[in-house]
């Protein structure tokens, strides 16, 4: 019989005053006998509503029977058959509108805490995994670009299958947004490091500071011999609102910012990368890339950190833990407003963000309410930077220097149900194909590129 | 990790490099830049790329030892490695193939810069008038490197220690008004001085283009950070440029962005060299 409580078994968390001065992880995990006991709330329902919410259908109820039997190992060995990045996801997947969205247990109390039962599967596997054995050589070869999730399921499941695969990043770190973007609290990078050096284990070859466009081409990347290129360059384009004051120091694009402090590791000393020390700072946006950029500042020491949203708080797009942890970490809540113009000082540093209150009218296309400007109602808070994260888009230099490679007018490149681009021997995924999405989602359309281009080698 | 192959101390503060990048040697065009990384714990810090050799597989960069990054690069010796050079990266220089005479503007370490240019530019049959500009005798760099790549070579100083005493503005006003017909002007140096050369050809005409040098973080358009203002719009130096049309450049944003960090980097130096440099 299933453990009935309403909630979910409880999670030691580092309290807010305390994660606040650090960039640790917020979230410690279960125990094991925490995850035995969540474990328990599942009630192995027989159509598996929560499979079905999850993009790379884990099945969810089997491994969580394991993991209530206490076969962790083969709880995981379930859940790495179809996603690649269990610690990854486990931590960062928005749970809330996938698997845990459909459990049963949610429709009365809270659903089965499968997000922290996946992430304890592969937090207890993670130094228990046998070394990867080298799988014969197939002779046929091909090039990845890029090293975000999509890049790196691609790479895994092609080196599984025999092939030899380059991976080309263009920063100087393998990872894409799980190093520069996600901050360490919320996903530590070690993770990240050797999930990359368990591709490099089973032969994949890993080519950091290569620009594809600049300095390798596609068509070259064509030309040196690889059968097929992926392209999961992701949507790294930051958008700027285009209102006044946005070139006054002190304006950071979230991009800018969080790899300021992740992948360059401005927060630790030590490391040479300047970030300004900033005492009241606005961002603007609502989704992930908004909460993670208020908590980084917050972590660096700003005093007072706001959020500024155009629509309320059923509209914020961030996962619902994001909000609920920001909150806790006293960064304030400015919704329903939106900037109007940056405001600066003498030696042009911004002083304060000009905003304007909004009113939620009739939904739009996309069934989101649409906010409205309150005639009137501008006024200004005082800050001393301004992080926009307002969404990105992907960057158009493959595009460009790759002929017969098409985008459509977002400049997602257009890819038809088998993953493969308008050219010949180049397939795609991941945010460079549907614009800013998920990890999961990217990894999701890795698996499936990956196959495809097996099919689409084989069949050569 | 890519090796030094060749260090040569320019003067006091400028130090040439020659590199192993046998892939971005490959593509290298006069105009681009690469962004390095010292170490693990290093920042990302562009620099122009001043020559390659394809055969070779090579690339020679020189900079000028002012920030914390470039400190401890200089102290790198041949033989040594750079933990990461990423290039090239940045929009080549276009030139208009009917152009006769050019005047080329190197001010201090930005004729490293300029020099692959008025090579470039001499290599297509071009006059060119290099007019190059240091504070004194003791910092000239590349004298004959660029008495070989132009049809006259003006040096100016500062403090008249060495060729002509006064600015190089003061030169290329001289030059246009004793009656010299420029096609283009083309000004590499310190923001301030790119920005009163564009405010000097201006009346006359005279096409001048820049080399903008905002802080950069990747390079490739992902972060912003190298934003700067042209004709009224936001343009990206890293992909856009670095290269824009002087007459058009908001010189006053770029010098105000371009201090953003200064208050962090006097402090790093100031550690760095045991206080003796705070500014
Ligand atoms: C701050 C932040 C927080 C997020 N939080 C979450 C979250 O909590 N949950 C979630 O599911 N999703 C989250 N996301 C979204 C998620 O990270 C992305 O959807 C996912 O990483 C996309 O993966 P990808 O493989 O398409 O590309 P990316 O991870 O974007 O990686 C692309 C890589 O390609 C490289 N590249 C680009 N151009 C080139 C080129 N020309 N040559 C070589 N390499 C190139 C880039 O440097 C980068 O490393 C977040 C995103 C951000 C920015
Ligand atoms: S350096 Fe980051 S966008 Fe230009």
């Amino acid at each position: 019989m299933a453990d009935m409580s309403l909630k979910k078994t409880p999670i030691t968390e580092q309290p807010p005053q305390e994660r606040i001065c650090n960039f640790k992880e917020v979230s410690l995990g279960y125990t094991a006998d925490e995850a035995v006991k969540e474990a328990g709330r599942c009630l192995n329902c027989k159509n598996k509503p929560c499979t079905t919410g999850c993009p790379v259908n884990v099945r969810i109820p089997e491994f969580i029977a394991k993991v209530s039997q206490g076969d962790f190992e083969a709880a995981y060995d379930i859940i790495k058959s179809t996603n690649a990045l269990p610690a990854v996801c486990g931590r960062v997947c928005p749970q809330e509108n996938q698997c845990e969205g459909k459990c049963v247990r949610g429709i009365k109390g809270e659903p089965v805490g499968i997000g922290r039962l996946e992430r304890f599967c592969a937090d207890y596997m993670m130094d228990k995994q046998k070394a990867a054995v080298k799988p014969e050589p197939n002779g046929h070869k091909v090039a990845v670009v890029g090293s975000g999730p999509s890049s790196l399921t691609v790479a895994g499941d092609l080196a599984k299958l025999g092939y030899e695969v380059t991976v080309y990043e263009a920063f100087h770190t393998a990872g894409g947004v799980l190093m520069y973007g996600i901050p360490e609290f919320r996903l530590p990078k070690e993770i990240v490091s050797k999930e990359i050096k368990a591709l490099e284990e089973l032969g994949v070859k890993i080519m950091t500071n290569m620009v594809i466009g600049k300095v390798l081409s596609v068509d070259e990347l064509i030309e040196m011999g690889n059968e097929a290129v992926f392209i999961g360059s992701g949507a790294g384009l930051p958008r700027f609102m285009g209102i006044e004051g946005e070139s006054l120091v002190g304006v950071y694009s979230a991009n800018e910012y969080l790899t300021r402090i992740n992948l360059m590791k401005a927060y630790k000393d030590g490391f040479e990368t300047p970030i300004l020390e900033s005492e009241s700072v606005a961002v603007v946006g609502g989704g992930n890339v908004a909460m993670d950029s208020a908590r980084s500042a917050k972590r660096m020491g700003a005093k007072n950190v706001y959020i500024i949203y155009r629509r309320s708080m059923d509209e914020l797009p961030a996962r619902k833990e994001e909000v609920h942890h920001a909150m806790e970490e006293g960064i304030e809540f400015k919704l329903l407003n939106n900037p109007v113009r940056i405001l600066g000082d003498e030696n042009d540093r911004v002083k304060s963000i000009e905003v304007i209150g909004m009113q939620l009218g009739e939904p739009d296309e996309s069934g989101r309410r649409s906010p409205v400007e309150i005639k009137g109602s501008e006024h200004t808070i005082d800050v001393d930077t301004v992080i926009m994260a307002i969404g990105t888009s992907p960057n158009p230099l493959i595009k460009k220097t790759t002929p017969g490679l098409e985008t459509n007018k977002r400049g997602c490149l257009i890819v038809d149900e088998s993953n493969a681009t308008t050219k010949e021997g180049v397939h795609a995924g991941g945010d460079a194909v549907t614009g800013a999405a998920t990890v999961i989602l990217a990894m999701g359309a890795g698996k499936k590129a990956a196959a495809e281009i097996d099919k689409y080698i084989k069949s050569k | 990790m890519f090796k030094i192959i060749r260090k040569k101390q320019l003067n006091e503060q400028v130090v040439l490099f020659e590199i192993e990048a046998p892939f971005i040697a490959a593509k290298a065009e006069a105009g681009q830049f690469i962004i390095f990384r010292l170490d693990e714990q290093g920042e990302r810090v562009p620099l122009t790329i001043a020559d390659y050799d394809r055969q070779k597989g090579s690339i020679t960069i020189i900079f000028q030892t002012v920030g914390a990054s470039t400190m401890k690069l200089g102290e790198l010796n041949e033989g040594d490695y750079i933990s990461d050079v990423v290039g090239p990266l940045g929009t080549p220089t276009e030139y208009d193939d009917n152009i006769r005479k050019v005047a080329v503007i190197g001010g201090g370490v930005g004729c490293a810069i300029a020099y692959p240019q008025a090579k470039k530019l001499f290599n297509m049959g071009v006059e060119v008038d290099l007019i190059a500009g240091f504070r004194n005798k003791d910092i000239i760099i590349l004298e004959d490197e660029m008495k070989a790549v132009s049809t006259n070579l003006h040096i100016c100083t500062d403090d008249g220690s060495y060729g002509t005493k006064g600015f190089v503005t003061d030169k290329l006003k001289e030059l246009i008004e004793s009656g010299n017909k420029y096609d283009e002007v083309i000004a590499i140096g310190p923001v301030i001085m790119m920005k009163f050369i564009s405010k000097l050809t201006q009346p006359y005409g005279i096409k001048t283009l820049v080399s903008l040098n905002p802080i950069m973080i990747d390079g490739t358009g992902m972060c912003g950070g190298c934003r700067v203002t042209v004709d009224g719009k936001i343009r990206y130096a890293c992909v856009d440029g670095p290269d824009f049309d002087g007459h058009k450049v908001d010189f006053d944003e770029l010098m105000k962005r371009n201090s953003t960090y200064k208050k962090q980097e006097a402090e790093h130096i100031c550690r760095l060299t045991g206080g003796k440099r705070n500014g």
